[in-house]
C-alpha cells in the first residue's frame, strides 16, 4: 500500500495546520484512547494517566512528533521511523492491534479540530498515512 | 514484514508434502471458514455451500493453486498474485478481516493433516507467510 501523490499533497498541506496544535491533538488523542479503549492502558503501568498528567502531555507531544516526522519524509517513511519501528518490535511490543486504536483518536482529535479541512477525501489520505506508518512501526514485530 | 531464509526453506519444503493434497486442503479450509464464520458466505451467494459440493471443491482448489503460485515466487509474492490483487481490490472486495480468517482455517487444515511437520516454527512461517499473501492481495484496495 503506497500513498498517492493526491493524497501526500492533502497530508503535507494538512500537516501545517495540523503542528500548529501538535502538543495538544497527542495528549488529546492518548486521553480518547485510555477512555475508549482502557486496556490500553496496559502498557503505561509506570504513568500518571490523569488527563492533563505532565507525563501524558509529554507522550502526547512525543507521538505527535513521530507522526511529523512521517509527513516530514512521506516518501521514505520506513527510513523516518526505522528506530521507532525497531523500538515497537523489540521492547515495547505493543500488540498490533493497538495502532488501530490510536490511528482512530488521532483522527477524532484532528477531525474535531479541523472540521473545515476533514473532508471525506482527507479523512481518507489521513487513514491511510497513518496505515501505512503502523505498518512501518509494526513490520519488525517478526 | 519479509520473510527470512530460514522461514522460505520451510514453507519451501513443507509445500512438497501440502501440495499432494491441495484441493482437499483448500476445500477443507473453506469448509471450515463457513463453518466457524458464517458471515463470510456473504461472498458466495452464488455457490452452493454444502460440505461435498462440486463448487466448493472447485473453489477450493483454486485457493491453494494461488497460495501454490506465492510458494513458488516467494521471492516475489506481489508479483506473482499482481492479478489475484486486482480482482479482490476492484471487483471481489472481501473484506481484510476475512483473510485472517481463511489464514487461520488453512493453517488449521494443514496442523490436522501434517501434524509432526507443523512444528511451532513451521506454524510461525507459515502464519507470516500467509499473512503476507493477505497483505499483497489487499494491498491495492485503496
Amino acid at each position: 500500500m503506497s500513498l498517492t501523490k493526491a493524497e501526500r499533497t492533502i497530508i503535507t498541506s494538512m500537516w501545517g495546520k495540523v503542528s500548529t496544535q501538535a502538543d495538544s491533538i497527542g495528549t488529546e488523542a492518548l486521553e480518547r484512547l485510555f477512555t475508549s479503549y482502557p486496556q490500553t492502558k496496559t502498557y503505561f503501568p509506570h504513568f500518571d494517566l490523569h488527563p492533563g498528567s505532565a507525563q501524558l502531555r509529554a507522550h502526547g507531544s512525543k507521538v505527535v512528533a513521530a507522526v511529523g516526522d512521517a509527513v516530514k519524509s512521506i516518501d521514505n517513511i520506513a527510513g523516518a521511523l526505522s528506530k521507532l519501528s525497531e523500538l515497537h518490535a523489540y521492547i515495547l511490543r505493543v500488540d498490533p492491534v493497538n495502532f488501530k486504536l490510536l490511528s482512530h483518536c488521532l483522527l477524532v482529535t484532528v477531525a474535531a479540530r479541523f472540521p473545515a479541512d476533514f473532508t471525506a477525501e482527507a479523512h481518507a489520505a489521513w487513514d491511510k498515512f497513518l496505515s501505512v506508518v503502523s505498518s512501518v512501526l509494526t513490520e519488525k514485530y517478526r
